[in-house]
């Protein structure tokens, strides 16, 4: 695993799949750090080799077209792109 | 990390030049100043990493002729500003949002899969029609000229020649 942990508050299991040279992936990184949700995130792009694939697979699994933030909860829902009201629908359930 | 210091006069250079050859054209670039140069950064952040500026909200291959579609200005960049009033990474948008009448937001990928982009380039292969010269387009801006060869560099957006298609 390479991903980074974030602690925070405990509420779902949050995995982020982002690009470090995103501005979309940067705004929900933030909502995520003013939620203080505790989540794990990773930077596709920093990866090189068998990681990056392993990761743009996992991404594909909930996301096809493999685009940039995906924001996976509980392993259940899938939330592509910034849609701020979206993930704190979510995250309040 | 190393790649990500990039000196923030560097940044104000490319954002002046990208804001007046955008201008200059037509185009606007994100009045958001602060989330612009962030891209911008990124276009130089990528542009060391592969040798190109591929799009920042985009996973690059790294394999130029696979990401040709995605260097910055990506040929998806007119129709996004059509539709949602922004290119993907919302780094260009339309005068709506310039003035601020409306808001650029976080947009579906336009870009088809990569077996997709296979089937769309062998599809355009065609025959060439009965005119004494080729028609190149610029899949950037849709530019059109008539000539042996494509411009080295399209004189409306300023895609390098790689970025033509042979249009009839």
């Amino acid at each position: 695993m390479t991903a980074v942990h974030i602690p925070g508050k405990n509420s779902h299991r949050i995995m982020l799949y982002a690009l470090s040279t995103c501005g979309w992936c940067s705004k929900t990184k933030k909502l995520l750090d003013d939620l203080g949700v505790e989540y794990d995130y990773e930077y596709v792009d920093q990866l090189q080799g068998d990681e990056k694939d392993a990761a743009v697979r996992k991404v594909r699994e909930w996301n096809p077209s493999c685009s940039f933030p995906t924001l996976v909860l509980d392993n259940k829902k899938c939330i592509v792109g910034y849609r701020e009201d979206e993930i704190r629908e979510a995250l309040q359930k | 990390m190393k790649e990500q210091e990039i000196d923030i006069a560097e940044i104000d250079r490319l954002y002046e030049r990208l804001f007046g050859e955008a201008e200059g054209t037509g185009y606007h670039l994100n009045p958001d100043v602060e989330f612009t140069k962030q891209l911008i950064k990124s276009l130089i952040i990528n542009e060391r990493r592969y040798g190109y500026r591929a799009c920042p909200c985009r996973l690059a291959s790294g394999d130029k002729q696979d990401d040709l579609d995605i260097i910055c200005p990506c040929d998806y960049r007119d129709t996004d500003l059509n539709q949602y009033d922004a290119c993907y990474c919302a780094l260009y948008v339309s005068d709506a949002v310039r003035k601020g009448e409306k808001k650029a937001g976080s947009i579906p990928e336009r870009r088809p899969p990569p077996a997709e982009r296979k089937r769309e380039t062998q599809r355009k292969s065609r025959q060439p029609a009965d005119l004494p010269l080729p028609v190149w387009r610029c899949k950037v801006c849709g530019y059109l000229c008539a000539r042996e060869q494509p411009p080295e560099v399209c004189p409306i957006c300023k895609a390098k020649k790689d970025r033509f298609e042979q249009f009839v």
